[in-house]
Order: structure tokens, then C-alpha cells, then sequence
């Protein structure tokens, strides 16, 4: 089979992958281990998969790992500093934001992605932000709540900063 | 009102103790594994809705380089089982085969292999040459029941099906008083009908099963299931092996709402396994799983009130016509919990449950969280509200003056028991009063309902109320036990046969544990859902893990407690019943000081003693304690566009002592996501083949982040005697209602009714134009 090679950069470490040129990043991005990426449909609709490609929050079951090559990827598994949690992740489990965790890391990368753009969103903001990701568990309710709260963390450690 | 104040871990919102490894991604899920020479596993879905399979001929799909096995019903044992995983025996037909020569929708099995790769699996089953005899399909409810209609299931080997010639898989009469009587007595009679369609659950994980045979030889399962237990006994009947030679892993699960008490890949994974000695992986695509998995059960239900002038119900009646699709998963336990969960809401002397329950050949329907509530709660409250209006009562006190409450027996539930008849409920705890109370204050119910419907240009604005109730595990059949160990630094190992499906059970079980032996949460580990190392649990379902299991955990700990007073009145020589655990350690009541930290008193009994501190418990209840629900819903509709807006959402529940309030909300919030959905959104929409049309998130529309509404929960606590430091269910109760609240509302502001689900704007529309309202 043909296969190519392709470099990235992931969660701060230089990779190189042999793929088949059909692969999609999903697939690969599993099969080398990055077990927090989720596969929930595989049509770019629920958003399980979430990845950040250079920053933006990508669904990786509809985008060929080709495509990802020079890029820069952020999974769930890069976003604590050792076991120091992202104020997201903080702010996920002290607001009872995760039931099953199955959608959680894609949802959590999507506010990452959005936060950087936006740390002082309103409500409504947030919700838009994480339409792309579907929960059957929660009613959105507690993840809106987790993200403003990791917003308002990030604003307060800022000015103390 | 409660002792909550006395307590240190129950009643409080802890994390979730296995919240760390799914905010950073670990791998905890089925499918977060790699085994060398896995293989990937794949079913032939059936493309006729009934048909018979004249002839099949796998020898190209053999041939294929990478495949290796491929199974047809000639090549496996014949068992007829259920795949609903209930506890032994079954209350469902015994209708359904590991492969088949018959398919009968359209997804049923044909075949299966396994291949090296999905695409070498997929290209496998393109090979696969069958050749079918078509029969009709029979997909309307009324259509299966017609004399005359084709016998979907006509092989002679099922067994437990209440007529097969007439395609019923079930049928269900009960009565309570005189219905008859009740109605002659009535001054006015009520009587409308109701539609449903099918709901899919939707986990965002899809089915997934992963198989393989341990250096014993025996068959390894990791499975997404909510009934591990079950699952292990069903595999080894179905695969005629020794149960003994079966071990199911529960890992962490996506989701499961119902979808995953059924055993739908843990078989033919297992028998893939078997034929390939090598691990074997099925794994539902999102369109498989949406016609291949599990929905909940389509129900016609017309029911029929009588009333006093004073508003007191005299006659309830509720005749139902279901559909269990092409097999009897759940088929007549759903459908019984129509009635029996639903009826006694409301104290009424003559009460009178009929259903038929038939087969069709369309998706099956299985067990879905609600578990027949949603369909029985949606006419009920609606028909209520109905006759509080033409009564001209406030459709609070109309149900007020006649709902259930403390003290009250519920007889229709032994009529109606888990397929066969079953324990009455009493009522020892009941917050509904409050719930009512409560919600209706933080819908502002009093003076929204006097100022009457507000117009706006073409916006109408109104506010309407349901209420349901639901159970809290099965009287007399639930059980579940717990073992627990000390270790020698004073923390416990929790293994529990209990399933946590993203419910938070584990953490609801560990604070129990906490809680009884007086140390922190952070003492506590939990396995759970395994069963080789935890102890039996029928799996969660019914609003059972709390109540059932968590009983067990507190008896367990309870036990384990008693050994480690024991010892400690040894050690500090204080009579036991000086001793009290807390704060990690045993202390004397008195104020001697006496104390032993739960470390060294471990070290002391592993030591010195050379003793195991450790015990196991079982626990079952012989009631089902329901929790209460009043839900309130405030919406404004748009005559132009038809759409309903839902501004805001209020749901009262009582579920007794919430053992961790936060996660209790978790489980409203999201049960009324998919109550909504259930009402205006979610359908699976099947063509004149059989055909589902809209497998997909994109064509069947579950609601996102931006379309739900504003949400209130409030927590109604009650002490409930039966449960673990009081408390009963949350799971399913708040699933009941969204639809019936909203409906409610939206005829309260424009004065029309609906009966069919889902409410779409087109719907909203039309009958809009058909009263004549201005849609100018």
C-alpha cells in the first residue's frame, strides 16, 4: 500500500507518522495512542473528536491526516501541565459538567480554542462555542456554567499575574 | 426536616471520583485498548424488512485475503433468547437468535465476520451472496394487528410470545375497582388519544464490544453495558458455554440511557472471538447504531377520565397499542410501566390498564430511560390539564385534590409487576406537594395563570405544569451486593457489581461508603462492573443503583465497621458501643480521648492480628419508593413560523436525600434535554420499506448547547425510609414531563391542543391555520 510520511507537532512533541494517504486523523491520531480523542460519528456532527489544529478547533473524523501535516495539534492528553489541570478541566469537575466524559475532552478543547479568542464571554457566547459538540448526559447546563467559570478564573489569575 | 446537618459526605458535592480521567483524556473507555492481532468485526445488516433467507453463500467473502471468519446461522448454536438484559428468568419473549434464517427489519442480522481491517471487513460482507424471499412488511401498528396480517414471528422454537399467529407479543389487562362503575358515577367523561414516535438514545459512544480468550481459555468480553452480570449469563447460554468461562469487563461507558441493557454485540463478538482465536472488535458506526441499536417503543394510547363537578377523578383508563418492533426486548415490562407508574399518580378507586404490544418488522424498541413513562405521562398530563381547564380549575389544584400522597398504597403496582404480578407500593415519602409549591413560585405560576396568555404582535406567551412519578428499582427483583476490604493504610477498597454509566454512581457509592465509616472521600477506591473481581449487581437500570446498590454499599460498610469497632475496642480496651468512626480514625464518645487513626488500627489488624478486615453484603427492597417530579414550563409561540420557544424550564423533583446534590441536577438537566427532544425534535422516520431515513445527527436532531432553554432545578428533599440515608432515585424521572409541561403551556397560549409527537413548527402551524388564528 502507499504510504507517506508526514510530520506534526503534538500536545509540544515533533512526530513523524507513516500513513496511507486516506487515513483520517481520527485514525491515526488513535492509533498512536491519543486515546482522548473520541469517535461518536465519523461525519463531523457531534464533535467528539475535537483536536486543535494550530489552534482551531477542528473535527478529526472528517479531516485526512495528510492535511495535517507542519501543523500543530493540541488533544486533551496536552492540555494539563503535569498534573496541574487546565483552569477548563478545573472548572469541568468542580461544576459537575462531566457525566459520562465521553463528549467531555471535545468539549473542553473547544472551549480552549474559544477562550483564547474570547475571555470574557457572555452566555450565550459559550453556547454557540460548544454547538458542535453534542452531549446526550448533561443538558449543557453545567458545561456553559464550568466554561464561564474557567473564563472568570483565567481573567482573575491574569490580573494577579 | 432531614439530618443532613449531622452528616459529612452524604448531602454533598463532591467531585466525581473517577472525574479526573475523563477531563484529561486517559484511556477508560471499551475501545481505548490495543491487543495485537486484533481483528475487526462487522454485521451483514439485513436491507429487506422481512424476508426469509433462501440460500447464503459466504465462500468469496471466505476467500477474501484478510477475513477470518465469516458466520451465518448455519455455522452457530440456535438458542432463542431475549436480548434485554433483565434478571433470570426473562420477562420478554424468548424470540430472538444469534443469526437467523429469517430477518425481520430491516438491520437484523445476516452475517458476520471478522477481518483484519475495517475495510477488508466491509468489502467482506459485499461479498457475502444471499438470496432472499421477500414477505410483506408489516410496519403500522394497526396494519400487524389486522386479521389476515403476515406472522412475523412464525419459526416454531421462540418461546414466552402471547400470540405469535396475531403478531402480539404481549398483552397486559388489569383493573382496580370498576371502571365501568366509576365512569356511571362520573358527571363529566374525558377521553382523547395520544401518539408517540420512535426515540433513539443517542449515546454519544456508540455500541461497542471488544472479545478475546485469556491464556486460560476463557472468553474475555470488554463491553459498554450496563448489565455486565447479565450480559455474562446471556453470553454463555447463547454461546453454550460454561458461564464460569465468560468474564465481563465493564470499562468506562459513553452513555447508555437503556440502549445498553440490552446485549446487542456481546454474543456474536464473543462468537467471532471463538471462531478466530484472535481478540475481535464490533463497533457500531452512528447510523448502525441508529437502526441496529435499540428505540423507545411507539405507543397509540387513548385514555379515558371520568370526574366529579368537584374535580374528583372517579375512573382512570388507559388502553395502549405499542409496537416492540421486529422482537419483544422489554416489550411487555416497558409497556406494564406505562400503567402502573403512571395511573397511580393520582388516586383514583377504579383504574383499568389494557395494552397490546405487537410486532411489527421495524427497528426494535428495547428499554429507554422513562422505560414507558414518557408515553403513559405525556397522555395522562395532558388529558388532566385538559379537564382542569373545561372544569375551570387551576390545573394545580385540580391535581393537588386528587394526587397521590403519604401514606397511600398503590395497588395497581402488584397488579402490574414485572411481567408477572408484583409488590404493592406504599408511600413513605413524598415531596410532591412541594415540588409543586416550589415550582410554581419560580415560575411565577399565580399570576402568570391570571393575567392569562400574553400576546405580542405574533408572539403568544403561557405557562403550563405536568407531573410525573417513576420507581426506584424493581420491588422484589433488584439486588445487588458490595465487598469491601480495609487496607494496611487505613483506606477501603470498594469493589461494587454496580455499572456506572456516566451516572456518577461510582462516586454516589463511595460517598455512601464514606459516610458510614466515617473516613474522607479520598480513602475510598472504587471498582465496580466486573465480574470477576465485584460481586453480583443486576446492573443499572430502573432507577435502581442508588436505592439497590447503594443499599448494599451501606450494608457492606456497615458490616466492615462492625469489625473494625470490634478490633479498635481490643486496641484502646473501650466497650464498642463507646466507639464512634470519623474523621478518618475511632474515638471514644466519652472524654477519655481515646482514639486509633484508621491507619494504625489497619497496620495493627494486618500485622498483629494477621486478620483481613473485610466483608460483603446483598440487599434487594420489596418496594420501589417513586420519586416525584413537577415540571413547569414557560414558552412562547410564534403564529408566523410556528415555532415553539421554550424561555424556561423548571423542574421540581423529589428524590429523597440526594446523596450528591450537583450530580442529582446533572441527571435532570440532561433528562430533560432529552425530554424535549422526545417532544419537539427526535423521531426516527422510517420509509414504506422499513427503511430508517435519518440515521444520522445531522437529519435526526438531538439538541445542542444552543437550543435548550433556560433550566431551574429544584431539589425537594424528602427522607425516604427504604433507601441509603434516605434516598430514592433521580435517574428517570424528570424524563417524563418536558413535552406534556411545554404542550401544556402552548395551549394555555394559544388555546391549541396536540397529541402526536414530536411537535414540529409545521404542526404548530397547521393547526394554527385550522383554528383560525391570525398567522397574518
Amino acid at each position: 500500500m502507499n504510504t507517506i510520511e508526514i510530520g506534526v507537532k503534538i500536545n509540544g512533541d515533533s512526530k513523524r507518522w507513516t500513513i496511507a494517504p486516506g487515513d483520517l486523523l481520527l485514525d491515526v491520531l488513535r492509533r498512536e495512542g491519543y486515546y482522548g480523542v473520541k469517535r461518536g460519528c465519523e461525519s463531523g456532527e457531534c464533535g467528539a473528536c475535537t483536536v486543535l489544529l494550530d489552534g482551531k478547533a477542528i473535527n478529526s473524523c472528517v479531516m485526512f491526516a495528510a492535511q495535517a501535516d507542519g501543523c500543530e495539534l493540541l488533544t486533551i492528553e496536552g492540555l494539563a501541565q503535569g498534573d496541574t489541570l487546565d483552569p477548563i478541566q478545573e472548572a469541568f469537575l468542580e461544576r459537575g459538567a462531566v457525566q459520562c466524559g465521553y463528549c467531555t475532552p471535545g468539549m473542553i478543547l473547544s472551549a480552549k480554542a474559544f477562550l483564547a479568542h474570547q475571555p470574557n464571554p457572555t452566555e450565550d457566547e459559550v453556547r454557540d462555542a460548544l454547538a458542535g459538540n453534542l452531549c446526550r448526559c448533561t443538558g449543557y447546563l453545567k458545561p456553559v456554567e464550568a466554561v464561564l467559570a474557567a473564563a472568570e478564573a483565567c481573567r482573575r489569575s491574569a490580573r494577579e499575574r | 426536616m432531614t439530618m443532613n446537618s449531622e452528616r459529612s459526605i452524604v448531602g454533598k458535592n463532591f467531585r466525581k471520583v473517577d472525574g479526573v480521567k475523563l477531563v484529561t483524556g486517559r484511556p477508560a473507555f471499551t475501545d481505548d485498548i490495543h491487543l495485537p492481532g486484533m481483528l475487526i468485526g462487522k454485521i451483514l445488516p439485513s436491507p429487506r424488512a422481512h424476508a426469509r433467507i433462501k440460500n447464503i453463500d459466504a465462500s468469496k467473502a471466505k476467500a477474501l485475503p484478510g477475513v477470518h471468519a465469516v458466520l451465518t446461522y448455519r455455522d452457530v448454536p440456535r438458542v432463542p433468547h431475549t436480548t434485554a438484559g433483565q434478571a433470570w428468568p426473562e420477562p420478554s419473549p424468548k424470540d430472538t437468535y444469534l443469526l437467523d434464517w429469517k430477518v425481520r427489519f430491516v438491520g437484523d442480522r445476516v452475517a458476520a465476520v471478522a477481518a483484519e481491517s475495517r475495510a477488508i471487513a466491509e468489502e467482506a460482507l459485499r461479498l457475502i451472496e444471499v438470496e432472499y424471499e421477500d414477505l410483506p412488511p408489516v410496519l403500522e401498528i394497526e396494519q400487524a394487528m389486522a386479521p389476515g396480517a403476515p406472522v412475523i414471528h412464525d419459526e416454531p422454537d421462540s418461546t414466552g410470545i402471547h400470540d405469535a399467529a396475531h403478531n402480539v407479543a404481549g398483552f397486559i389487562l388489569k383493573e382496580i375497582g370498576s371502571v365501568e362503575r366509576g365512569f356511571r358515577e362520573a358527571d363529566h367523561i374525558f377521553e382523547r388519544e395520544f401518539r408517540t414516535q420512535r426515540q433513539q438514545h443517542c449515546s454519544i459512544e456508540p455500541h461497542i464490544t471488544i472479545s478475546w480468550l485469556d491464556p486460560d481459555n476463557r472468553l474475555v468480553i470488554r463491553s459498554s453495558t450496563q448489565v455486565p452480570f447479565h450480559a455474562r449469563r446471556q453470553v454463555a447460554q447463547i454461546l453454550q458455554i460454561p458461564l464460569q468461562r465468560v468474564h465481563v469487563v465493564k470499562p468506562r461507558i459513553g452513555g447508555g440511557f437503556g440502549g445498553k441493557q440490552e446485549m446487542l454485540l456481546e454474543d456474536i463478538c464473543g462468537a467471532l472471538a471463538l471462531a478466530t482465536r484472535r481478540p475481535v472488535k464490533i463497533e457500531y458506526t452512528r447510523e448502525e447504531e441508529f437502526f441496529m441499536a435499540r428505540s423507545r417503543h411507539p405507543q397509540i394510547l387513548r385514555m379515558k377520565m371520568g370526574v366529579k363537578r368537584d374535580g374528583t377523578i372517579v375512573a382512570s383508563q388507559l388502553t395502549v397499542l405499542a409496537t416492540t418492533g421486529a422482537y419483544g426486548s422489554h416489550a411487555t415490562t416497558v409497556q406494564g410501566n406505562t400503567g402502573s407508574k403512571v395511573l397511580p399518580l393520582y388516586r383514583v378507586p377504579n383504574m383499568k390498564f389494557e395494552c397490546h404490544i405487537v410486532y411489527t418488522t421495524a427497528p426494535v424498541a428495547g428499554a429507554f430511560r422513562g422505560y414507558g413513562c414518557p408515553q403513559g405521562f405525556l397522555a395522562q398530563e395532558s388529558l388532566v390539564d385538559e379537564i382542569a381547564h373545561e372544569l375551570k380549575m387551576d390545573p394545580i389544584e385540580f391535581r393537588r385534590k386528587n394526587m397521590i400522597r403519604l401514606g397511600d398504597l398503590d395497588e395497581l403496582s402488584a397488579e402490574l409487576g414485572e411481567g408477572r404480578r408484583g409488590l404493592p407500593r406504599r408511600i413513605r415519602s413524598c415531596g410532591l406537594p412541594e415540588c409543586l409549591e416550589r415550582g410554581a413560585a419560580a415560575i411565577d405560576w399565580e399570576r402568570r395563570r391570571k393575567a392569562g396568555p400574553a400576546s405580542n404582535g405574533h408572539l403568544r406567551r403561557g405557562v403550563g405544569v405536568a407531573c410525573s412519578m417513576q420507581g426506584s428499582g424493581i420491588a422484589g427483583i433488584d439486588w445487588a451486593s458490595a465487598l469491601i476490604k480495609l487496607n494496611e493504610d487505613g483506606s477501603f477498597h470498594l469493589l461494587a457489581g454496580a455499572s456506572d454509566l456516566g451516572t456518577g454512581a461510582d462516586t454516589v457509592l463511595a460517598q455512601i461508603v464514606a459516610e458510614t465509616l466515617g473516613v474522607s472521600l479520598d480513602k475510598i477506591t472504587v471498582t465496580s462492573g466486573d465480574t470477576d473481581f465485584t460481586p453480583f449487581d443486576v446492573g443499572a437500570y430502573a432507577s435502581s443503583t442508588t436505592i439497590i446498590s447503594g443499599g448494599a454499599v451501606k450494608k457492606t460498610a456497615e458490616k466492615v465497621r462492625d469489625q473494625i469497632v470490634k478490633l479498635a475496642s481490643k486496641m484502646l480496651e473501650v466497650p464498642p458501643e463507646e466507639l464512634i468512626c470519623r474523621d478518618n480514625q475511632v474515638v471514644a464518645k466519652s472524654e477519655c480521648g481515646k482514639a486509633v487513626t484508621m491507619a494504625d488500627l489497619a497496620m495493627h489488624a494486618t500485622y498483629r492480628e494477621k486478620f483481613q478486615i473485610i466483608d460483603s453484603a446483598s440487599h434487594f427492597n420489596t418496594d420501589s419508593p417513586p420519586p416525584f417530579c413537577a415540571q413547569f414550563a414557560d414558552v412562547e409561540v410564534d403564529t408566523e413560523t410556528g415555532e415553539i420557544r421554550v424561555l424556561h424550564l423548571v423542574t421540581a423533583v423529589d428524590c429523597g436525600v440526594p446523596i450528591n446534590p450537583r450530580q442529582a441536577e446533572g441527571q435532570v438537566e440532561g433528562a430533560v434535554a432529552q425530554s424535549l427532544g422526545y417532544g419537539f425534535t427526535e423521531e426516527m422516520v422510517l420509509d414504506g420499506q422499513g427503511r430508517m431515513i435519518n440515521p444520522s445527527f445531522l437529519d435526526y436532531k438531538i439538541l445542542s448547547s444552543k437550543d435548550m432553554p433556560k433550566l431551574t432545578t429544584i431539589l425537594v428533599e424528602t427522607e425516604e425510609p427504604l433507601g441509603p440515608y434516605g434516598a430514592k432515585s433521580i435517574g428517570e424521572v424528570a424524563i417524563n414531563t418536558a413535552a406534556p409541561a411545554v404542550l401544556n403551556a402552548v395551549f394555555h397560549a394559544t388555546g391549541v391542543r396536540f397529541r402526536k409527537l414530536p411537535v414540529r413548527p409545521e404542526d404548530v402551524l397547521r393547526a394554527l391555520g385550522a383554528k383560525g388564528d391570525a398567522c397574518a
